[in-house]
């Protein structure tokens, strides 16, 4: 029985949807102790879902050393001292914006390993699977360590309910606040859209999309797929200057890994795939029915994008009214 | 300013991986390029460099011989000089790499700034930046789209989420993993080619750089080759009827909507 140890987001008051594949990987094949991790205040509220999960123990970690909200590396020797604390023998956590740089900040603290972006893990053998070159293959590794931590791509693990009696404790952890960084501001994002990495549906538009105005063709096609819809974009349509580099899926952009992902004038580059191969559904929609992302989708439209979005958008709106 | 920019020398991302063996590649048949997010971080530090009139860039790698080219091309976009630390595996630890860079640094000068790129892109290991910056006691940010120096600090700006950025400050020296946004690399001229090819280059073997012995602590157990699909459903004819049944597969075969 392993000590399983889960870093939770808490997003708007509410557990990330995305972590609960995390759990779902921390509980494997039952019998480990789950340990679900929190920092921010509201806990109560997130108490039954992270018990429907199968969180045996909710541990709300306090900061007495300072304020993590604008310390990285206060929030990582905080997080360092609760592993310790627990004797935890992994810590999980997503592969988000946050997730990445607070476990490399811990894993180099804590002087312990770490396998970033893992699409798949096995606690009894201590293996994980994990992209090497872009997408091209997919290494299997063994953490040789008695402790050790791993993010995990979002989606990339299917959620299940495990649900178990859970039962909160406080932490207060001592640690202090190296003085390294400092957050001094936040700039938000007018649009508030789903982050990219995390969204269940993707729909992309590539270099054809032509103007950013014609992104709002997707973005009312996003509307009616759900609200975990994000709109991406490709590198061709970024560098053209139609859509910000935060849309750009891909290797020099986001990786994702979404159960849908609709792409739209996509020509279906090696580098533009480097970020999305890992989807679950992949659906292409192209006028040229020789581009190469017809050799490497589930499901093919060879027409106009201008044509089948609309139409997409209609027709969802349609059957949902 | 005293910068260092770590430069890794990986596969090129449209290169054919070919595995051979359980665990390793063949790195004779494909072509091979700097970090491309390496770049970002390189161009910032010749363009800092170029705008103070004054100063010096380092690019360090840790590599095999071949890794030579990748010194070579930082230099042709701009590196004055190269740190080469040799070793035989492309596979080299995080914890390693880093003990690696922090002593071939240390050797060559004191830094203000070290850069690195978000990642490389052959392991997607994402952590090394964070263990130099551990081993040499400096701040660090990764995944920067902006950088400004000011008074000993440096403000930078990293994307959180979906398109938000968060604004840190830290002090100087530290380390910063850059990443697109920062900046858009030049390409090499011919003549900075030519150049490149006189620069010095300071070549030493990890053996001697007197580091503790390391356990390794991540094994590579198999590598395969990532499945690629084939055999697409495609769905013709007229628009909506297409469209009507994609929505149908998707609601009832896949169950994704
Ligand atoms: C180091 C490096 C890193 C890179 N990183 C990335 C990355 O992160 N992300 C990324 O996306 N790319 C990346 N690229 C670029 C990549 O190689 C491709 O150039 C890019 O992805 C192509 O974008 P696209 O598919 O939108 O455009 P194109 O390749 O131009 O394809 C457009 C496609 O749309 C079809 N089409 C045209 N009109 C219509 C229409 N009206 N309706 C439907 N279909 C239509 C065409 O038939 C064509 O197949 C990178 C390249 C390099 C070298």
């Amino acid at each position: 029985m392993a000590k399983v140890g889960v870093l939770i987001e808490i997003e708007n008051g509410e557990v990330k949807e995305t972590e609960f594949s995390v759990l779902t990987a921390a509980c494997g094949d039952g019998g480990n102790e789950v340990f679900a991790i929190v920092t921010p205040e509201n806990t109560d509220a997130a108490a039954s879902v992270l018990a429907e999960y199968g969180a045996n123990k909710i541990v709300h970690v306090v900061s007495q050393g300072g304020d993590i909200k604008v310390s990285p590396d206060l929030e990582a020797r905080v997080l360092a001292e609760a592993v310790k604390k627990f004797e935890l023998d992994m810590l999980l956590g997503l592969a988000s914006a946050k997730g990445r740089d607070l476990f490399a900040r811990m894993a180099a603290f804590m002087d312990v390993p770490l396998v970033s972006d893992c699409t798949g893990i096995d606690l009894d053998t201590k293996t994980v699977r994990k992209s090497h070159f872009s997408g091209k293959t997919v290494a299997t590794l063994k953490l040789e360590s008695e402790l050790f931590l791993c993010t995990i791509r979002p989606n990339a693990i299917e959620a299940r309910k495990t649900p178990v009696q859970t039962q909160t404790v406080i932490f207060e952890a001592l640690a202090a606040d190296p003085g390294l960084t400092k957050i001094i501001d936040v700039k938000e994002s007018a649009g508030g859209n789903v982050d990219l990495t995390e969204a269940s549906i993707i729909i992309t538009g590539g270099r054809p999309i032509d103007s950013s105005e014609n992104y709002k063709m997707l973005d009312e096609c996003a509307a009616q797929l759900g609200e975990s819809t994000a709109v991406g974009a490709s590198r061709a349509a970024v560098d053209a200057g139609f859509a910000p580099h935060s849309m750009q899926v891909g290797q020099t952009g986001k990786t994702v890994s979404p159960k849908l992902y609709i792409g739209c004038g996509l020509s279906g580059s090696v580098q533009h795939f480097a970020g999305m191969k890992t989807s679950k559904v992949i659906v292409a929609i192209n006028t040229d029915k020789d581009a190469p992302i017809f050799a490497k989708c589930d499901y093919g439209i060879i027409a106009d994008m201008f044509d089948v979005v609309p139409m997409l958008t209609q027709v969802l709106k349609e059957q949902g009214e | 300013m005293q910068i260092y920019v770590c430069v890794k020398h990986v596969p090129d991302t449209a290169a054919n991986i070919k595995i051979t063996g359980n665990d390793s590649f063949d790195d004779t048949t494909c072509k091979f390029v700097i970090n491309p997010y390496d770049e970002y971080g390189l161009e910032e530090a010749v363009q800092l460099v170029e705008k103070q009139g004054q100063g010096e860039v380092v690019a360090v790698t840790v590599g095999k011989e071949a890794a030579m080219a990748s010194i070579r091309s930082a230099m042709a976009l701009g590196a004055h000089r190269g740190i080469l630390v040799k070793t035989d595996s492309q596979f080299l630890s995080s914890t390693l790499t880093a003990r690696a860079l922090k002593a071939a640094i240390e050797q060559d000068g004191a830094p203000d700034i070290i850069f690195t790129g978000k990642g490389s892109v052959d392991t997607e290991g994402f952590q090394t930046q964070y263990r130099l910056a551990a081993a040499m006691d400096m701040a660090v940010v990764n995944e920067v789209v902006d950088l400004k120096i000011d008074n000993g600090q440096a403000i930078v700006e990293k994307e959180i989420g979906s398109g938000s950025r968060e604004v840190l400050k830290m002090k100087l020296p530290c380390v910063i993993g850059a990443t697109k946004g920062l900046n858009i690399p030049r390409y090499p001229k011919f003549p900075d080619i030519m150049k490149a090819k006189k620069k010095p280059v300071k070549e030493t073997d990890i053996a001697s750089l007197g580091l503790e012995s390391l356990p390794d602590r991540v094994e590579l157990l198999n590598l395969e080759a990532m499945p690629e699909r084939s055999d697409a459903k495609m769905l013709e004819g007229d628009v909506k009827e297409t469209v009507t049944e994609l929505i149908r597969i998707l609601k009832e075969d896949q169950k994704v909507l």
